[in-house]
């Protein structure tokens, strides 16, 4: 077999680099065409041949997006509705991963798996039921009406990612704490939480994308426009006869935005998160 | 300052696991107190009971004479360190050895200084502010006894503080540790698997084996005078020669294989218990530095063993041999590896670095015999008086 060693830039052609150059691009050219393309004139967005880089460059795109249509409730709405449930999500998974991790408890497997049962259920199966539920309680057209069923959705995982996390901490951690003379409250707080924070973060991000993404409950209960969400309000942009491509692409990208800022501060912690506990447990 | 009691301690654990069987020893206030045994030997449970960190299931431990059974261990006033350590990864140095200070809401100026003096005993001073992840093993380890020194506890607790260090700083961290604890004086109970730790740090040594009390003594009295066979063969190293042996008509002389060893007059009159196993079978322990190589003429008793392996370590030989007798093992005393090496008539005798052997050679050996240790086969008890 030939073993010639390649030099100059032959040496980069293998097959691991184009695949993963490929993969990449694979990903950032949509992302690139949906920049570009908000950044456009609302009128050159749809030209033929298309223009490859945002000519003529445009922020009324963005402007049309928050002035013409109602694109800052939607936002405000996803904020409150996503920032709200992913504090639930995580006190309630961080109390719970906890005891499922560390306390001994009976039925501690069972817990878990019907957790992960209800984790993988359909959102649309329960959608009728749900939306029954809400109209008798009154609960449409509300925040609570979405906070609450995306909290019970996202909590399985975020338990799951959390007691996996609290696993891998050495017991000795509490005893230590115990000796000192923490209480189990303080022991939490001041130990333990401090060193779960990577799987806090990748909870908290997996639920943050989830529910600042999610379609079917918020088009299903909050058909008011004071109530819309992103997804929701994004997809009713435009009327019967014209979709206003520019309007949804610069609506898009400011919707991507905070998902992107959160991933690339914590991507670090994310990473730990979820490769923690992998080997135990 | 305090002593520590413990009286008929037991230990069950709920699938009915008798970990520690009515143990009962006495710590003096100030005295370094080792655990040592073979692992699963319940010493670690002991310790964690102590520290309040596991239930007792039955008997009385007094701290200081006060009852401390159902007191938590914030309550006891003890500090433990543990085997891995257990350092808060998130907090500094300075703030892992101040934690349990300032649990106690103690004024900050008073809490630099106390954190500041432990971190002067121990040689941290420029480390404060590190996390322990950016700490060698030996640091962190320092950092862990500072941490328990820094409360000024009533007793110290170690479980295997030094078994994760490497060897070379494992010697040196023993002698720090010792001096340590002679600095602050306070009671310490130290767990240890390891018997030359045992040997060399304790006051005195409690050997522990399924749960049960071998023997309490000074490190010593330990080598000297075990209590039974399976102290004889885990105190020391390398470990003691355990055979099977038969005393003669009279205790005149012992049979050890095909060979028979006189007891001069000396010896039976010394220990008159012998008379009564006389005819029987014993188990005899001799110390490897108790074999001598006989010199030319040699008149006292002697062994002949066949040499299958000569250590050479500068000072001395450790010269391996077999004899056609039967080795005693006592369980769980060497652990797997060593008990499988150990064949069925294997020795080991320290001799003069200069003394020409080589492997193959059939080597007599000097025995010391008023050093010579005997047991009863059947309870495997020290014979005595």
């Amino acid at each position: 077999m030939r073993n010639r060693k390649r030099v100059g830039w032959h040496r980069y052609i293998n097959g691991v680099i184009i695949s993963t150059v490929v993969t990449v691009l694979f990903i950032l050219i949509p992302l690139y065409w949906l920049i570009a393309s908000s950044l456009k004139a609302p009128l050159s967005v749809g030209n033929s041949p298309p223009s490859y880089g945002p000519t003529p460059f445009s922020f009324a795109n963005y402007k049309n997006a928050f002035v013409g249509y109602d694109f800052g409730i939607y936002f405000r709405n996803s904020i409150i509705v996503t920032l709200a449930t992913t504090a639930l999500v995580l006190i309630l998974g961080t109390l719970a991963g906890y005891a499922l991790g560390r306390l001994p408890m009976r039925g501690k497997f069972t817990t878990l798996v019907v957790l992960l049962i209800i984790s993988v259920f359909p959102a649309v199966a329960v959608l009728a039921p749900l939306y029954l539920l809400m109209r008798d309680i009154g609960w449409l057209n509300s925040y609570q009406g979405l906070i609450l069923p995306y909290t019970a959705f996202n909590l399985p995982f975020a338990i799951w990612i959390l007691r996996n996390y609290m696993l891998g901490i050495p017991k000795e951690m509490e005893e230590t704490g115990r000796i000192d003379g923490a209480g189990a409250l303080r022991t939490v707080w001041t130990i333990i939480l401090p060193q779960a924070l990577p799987g806090l973060f990748t909870a908290g991000i997996f639920c943050f994308t989830a529910c600042w993404t999610e379609f079917l409950m918020a088009l299903t209960f909050n058909n008011s426009n004071n109530f819309r969400t992103i997804p929701v309000g994004i997809a009713d942009f435009g009327g019967n006869f014209q979709v206003p491509y520019g309007t949804i692409f610069a609506a898009s990208v400011v919707a991507t935005v905070p998902i992107g800022i959160l991933v690339f501060i914590f991507r670090k912690f994310v990473v730990s998160g979820l490769t923690s506990g992998a080997v135990k447990g | 300052m305090a002593t520590v009691s413990l009286q008929n301690i037991n230990k069950v654990y709920e699938n009915g696991f008798h970990a520690v069987k009515d143990l009962s020893v006495d710590i003096a206030d100030g005295e370094f107190m080792v655990l040592v045994g073979p692992s699963g030997c319940g010493k670690t449970t002991a310790l964690r009971m102590i520290a309040g960190l596991e239930d007792i299931t039955s008997g009385i431990l007094r701290i200081d004479g006060k009852e401390a059974n159902d007191e938590t261990p914030k309550e006891r006033d003890i500090a433990m360190v543990f085997q891995n350590y257990a350092l808060y990864p998130h907090m500094t140095v300075a703030e892992n050895i101040g934690f349990a200070l300032k649990l106690r809401k103690l004024p900050k100026d008073q809490l630099n200084a106390k954190v500041k003096e432990a971190a002067d005993i121990l040689g941290l001073t420029d480390w404060l502010d590190r996390k322990p992840g950016q700490l060698s093993g030996g640091q962190r380890q320092r950092v862990a006894m500072g941490r328990a020194i820094v409360r000024e506890p009533s007793v110290f607790l170690m479980d295997e503080p030094l078994s994760n260090l490497d060897a070379k700083l494992r010697v040196q961290m023993r002698a720090e540790v010792q001096r340590i604890q002679r600095r602050i004086g306070v009671a310490t109970v130290y767990v240890t698997h390891d018997q030359i730790e045992a040997m060399t740090m304790g006051d005195r040594v409690t050997v522990l084996r399924s749960g049960v009390l071998q023997q309490v003594d000074t490190p010593q009295n330990l080598y000297d005078n075990p209590d039974n066979v399976f102290v004889a063969a885990f105190i020391g190293s390398p470990a003691q020669n355990l055979y099977d042996a038969a005393l003669t008509e009279g205790a005149r002389s012992l049979k050890l294989g095909s060979q028979e060893i006189l007891l001069p007059e000396a010896v039976r009159t010394k220990r008159p218990a012998l008379a009564s196993y006389a005819g029987k079978d014993v188990v005899v322990g001799m110390r490897p530095e108790h074999l001598p190589a006989a010199k030319p003429g040699e008149t006292g008793p002697t062994l002949v063993g066949d040499v299958n392996l000569i250590e050479a370590l500068g000072s001395e030989l450790v010269v391996h041999f077999t004899i056609d007798a039967h080795r005693v093992i006592a369980e769980g005393a060497l652990d797997k590896d060593e008990a499988e090496a150990v064949g069925a008539g294997e020795g080991v005798a320290r001799v003069e670095a200069k003394t020409p052997v080589k492997v193959g050679d059939r080597m007599t050996f000097a025995i010391d015999i008023e050093d010579m240790q005997f047991f009863d086969t059947q309870t495997g008890l020290a014979i005595r008086g």
